[in-house]
């Protein structure tokens, strides 16, 4: 089996992995990226409307203050008050630097990088190039890592993190085309490895989003922080059926797009008449659902997005991927017809637990950083501040993580857990059991959908919890239809799914635990905030014997901030 | 219910396998794949993840012809004949429609990266951005290589980057920001001459870059210049628009 020192190990290779790679290299680090995919394909690259910084290119009034305010009001106070304000801090200086390494954004008339508006932001803030943004972010931070230094290892899947002792040493996993079985040894590891929106039936996630991250980290100790809030993106696409929940960008309403029901109402006058079309997701994801539900949606299930009344010309040259998306697709020109859209599962505000100044985890050696890390976007995540997130956080983890790798020896790798490891694969082809894997992971997704889904309530919950044992005794069983590890996605799921089961218990426990309504999390039972609520998160850790455990922890909150936070609670109030 | 046929094997060897599906209005090459995959043959290798042509992994030869299946609609596609899919034929096979394009990373690597002037005062006007934006929106589905005749008919990868890195180069060479001469390398390791134009890179573009007309013409033009007229060279940077 092939072994691979390094100083640090970077597992993903989205714009958190890149930028973490780049922080480490620079810091003098020996440096390995693993990437699930090829390089440059994570969903960064999908990300359309823009990043958030308050640069008061277009607005001057913006400063880090209101896009702190911004981003704790969207998370509905339960962000990590320090990761909230490192990120409205220094994502100015992060996109600056972007832009210096070569990314090209939309201009102002005075030539600087413009800004639009988005959901939930105060200010035109979004820095953009078009809607094709990740692609630029990702473009940019790819080249430099790699012309930085950093060796990149694509389509290999991480299965396994390593410890030596407490301490985690590196990792394991496989080669997708040879299913090659390939060990990193290294002094500290950094988890980049994004989402989890394969675990929902209706996502905008490729079949990488499997929560890989955060359930290797469980497994190693780490904890895990507001796993109850996934983020259901309000515009999915809902026709035709290959493309449903095919991300429309929040640009679309940037830009001056309209809601509307069956009826012809512009129904988010009766949610949010203040913010309308921009409110924050959660808002008008549960808006258009509930429409749905009541019957005033589209023939195909959803509401009606319209941007017919804008000039043709101006929505074929800020929206052009929308655009060819919907007339390719669909069949539907949208300079002429509305679209229909409803919501789809996005993004996870949920993740492992890291310290906001260097993405530390409570595990020695193990840092995270980006959508598998939790704690800045507490209850809800505002549009745009994933990009400027992934760029802050990505670089502190980085640095962090080349730090104290400077500060360890190369540590020993225990041979008996990597033939543990080794036998967990085999084993897929072995077990003598009959469970299909694509069977297996349709009925996971539906039945999260339904129980765990944009309502909730403490019946589907429980139900949720008895389902997922009875999945757990069917991934016991699940077995590899047929060929061998050489690039067979059969047997790639059935690892993959051993991580969704684990992330699903995560989520649904918490769920259950959270007896009120906030942000994304939405109890029928329970639909008013509750103050308890309001001052804790819910973590979550993997107890001796293995079980999922939950508990409330009290928010991190900074003293200083606290006037600023008081003043915007104050004004939300006044209405 | 359509007839597709499906390349499927590995270097050892392989051929065309049918598959009949159950279509759905609106389905797409790469959703009838997946479900032939979730179905029929749990083990086919496809490389895809955005679903959405963003992403440039689900690159395929559909009817001979090199496409994304995730926006091909199978309903664009002739009905009186079986649907044919394979993998690109310019780059190895590793098995079914997953081909080895490492190489393309591999000529990335060579190319210097965005390098910027010392002078640079970051002022950009929205044409040189626009003007940029055609090839910064190139999505790395390789479609343009695996057509391009110099790498699929004569495999001169060792001579020749191929489209893809013209289109890169061209869009580092137009940032009005950035400093280094990348003349050399075209005229030499990237082996601009050996593209005659035939413009057939600029036909499969699923982004619609015109890369042979906006690309490759003006790099060649670009590399006379510079290596005859001394002055141009000089003055080349000083041009700026934009405003």
């Amino acid at each position: 089996m092939e072994t691979i020192d390094c100083d640090v190990l970077v597992i993903g290779a989205g714009g958190a992995g890149l930028r973490a790679a780049i922080a480490a290299t620079q810091a003098g680090a020996k440096t390995a990226v693993v990437s699930k995919s090829l390089l440059g394909k994570a969903h960064t690259v999908m990300a359309e409307g823009g990043v958030a910084a308050s640069l008061g290119n277009v607005d001057p009034a913006d400063d880090w203050k209101t896009h702190f305010q911004d981003t704790l009001f969207g998370g509905k106070y339960l962000n990590n008050w320090r990761m909230a304000e490192l990120h409205a801090k220094e994502a100015p200086e992060r996109v600056i630097e972007l832009e210096h390494w070569g990314a090209v954004f939309d201009r102002t008339r005075d030539q600087r990088m413009s800004q639009r508006a988005f959901g939930g932001h105060t200010y035109k803030r979004l820095v953009h190039i078009g809607d094709r943004t990740g692609r630029e972010l990702i473009r940019t931070v790819q080249d430099r890592a790699v012309h930085g230094g950093a060796e990149v290892y694509m389509e290999y899947t991480i299965t396994r993190l390593l410890r030596d002792g407490d301490r985690v040493c590196g990792a394991f996993g496989y080669r997708r085309a040879t299913g090659d079985l390939v060990v990193w040894r290294a002094r500290s590891v950094v988890m980049a490895s994004g989402g989890t929106g394969k675990l929902f039936r209706i996502n905008s996630n490729s079949w990488e989003g499997t929560g890989d991250g955060h359930a290797l980290a469980l497994d190693v100790g780490a904890t895990l922080i507001d796993m109850e809030f996934v983020q259901f993106h309000p515009t999915g696409m809902v026709w035709p059926p290959g493309v449903i929940g095919l991300l429309v960008t929040e640009a679309v309403r940037g830009e001056g797009g309209i809601l509307r029901n069956s009826e012809g109402e512009r129904f988010m006058e009766r949610y949010d008449p203040k913010r309308m079309e921009l409110s924050t997701r959660d808002v008008v994801a549960r808006a258009i659902y509930t429409e749905v539900r009541e019957g005033r949606g589209t023939p195909h299930g959803g509401v009606f997005l319209d941007v017919s009344h804008l000039p043709a010309k101006t929505v074929r040259k800020r929206l052009p991927s929308m655009y060819d998306q919907f007339l390719e697709l669909a069949g539907v020109d949208i300079t002429r017809e509305p679209m229909e859209v409803g919501p789809t599962c996005h993004y996870m505000m949920g993740g492992v637990k890291v310290d906001a100044e260097t993405g530390a985890t409570s595990v020695p050696g193990l840092f995270a950083c980006g959508e598998c890390s939790g704690g800045m976007n507490g209850a809800n995540r505002l549009g745009g501040n994933s990009l400027s997130d992934l760029l802050v956080f990505g670089k502190r983890a980085g640095e962090g993580a080349a730090a104290a790798a400077a500060a360890a020896a190369l540590p020993a790798v225990d041979q008996a857990e990597v033939a543990e490891a080794e036998a967990e694969l085999d084993g897929y082809f072995t077990s003598g059991g009959d469970e299909d894997p694509y069977e297996l992971h349709a009925d996971l997704q539906s039945m999260l959908q339904e129980n765990v889904g944009i309502f909730r309530e403490e019946s589907g919950l429980v139900r949720a919890l008895s389902r997922l044992e009875e999945y757990r005794e069917r991934l016991r069983k699940v077995h590899v239809p047929v060929g061998s590890r050489a690039w067979n996605p059969s047997w790639n799921l059935c690892r993959d799914l051993k991580n969704m089961l684990t992330v699903a218990e995560a989520i649904t426990r918490a769920a259950l635990m959270r007896e009120e309504s906030r942000g994304a999390h939405s109890r029928l039972d329970f639909p008013q905030f509750a103050d308890y609520w309001g001052r804790h998160n819910i973590a979550v850790t993997k107890t001796d014997d293995g079980r999922i455990a939950v508990e409330p922890v009290p928010v991190v909150t900074v003293p200083e901030l606290e006037p600023l936070v008081e003043e915007r609670k104050a004004k939300e109030a006044a209405g | 219910m359509r007839h597709f046929q499906v390349w499927r094997g590995d270097v050892s060897g392989g051929g065309l396998v049918d598959f009949e599906l159950d279509t759905v209005e609106g389905m797409v090459v790469l959703d009838a794949m997946l479900e032939i995959q979730r179905t029929q043959a749990k083990d086919l290798a496809v490389r895809w993840n955005c679903k959405a042509a963003k992403c440039g992994c689900c690159s395929a030869e559909i009817n001979g012809r090199p496409k994304l299946m995730c926006k091909t609609r199978v309903d664009s596609l002739p009905d009186d004949a079986p649907i044919r899919v394979e993998p690109m034929r310019t780059f190895p096979l590793i098995r079914d429609l997953a081909t080895d394009v490492s190489w393309n990373y591999e000529v990335e690597k060579t190319i210097p990266p965005f390098t910027p002037k010392e002078d640079a005062d970051w002022q950009i006007g929205q044409a040189d951005v626009d003007r940029m934006s055609e090839f910064r929106k190139c999505i790395e589905c390789f479609l343009c290589q695996d057509i391009c005749h110099v790498l699929r008919e004569h495999d001169l990868k060792a001579a020749y980057y191929g489209p893809r890195f013209m289109v890169r180069i061209a869009s580092l060479e137009m940032h009005p920001m950035d400093g280094a001469d990348r003349t050399e390398l075209l005229e030499h390791a990237a082996g601009l001459g050996l593209c005659n134009i035939t413009k057939c890179c600029s036909d499969v573009c699923p982004e619609g870059i015109k890369i042979t007309d906006n690309a490759i013409i003006p790099l060649k033009e670009r590399v006379v210049d510079r290596s005859y007229d001394p002055l141009f060279r000089l003055g080349r940077r000083g041009k700026r628009d934009g405003r």
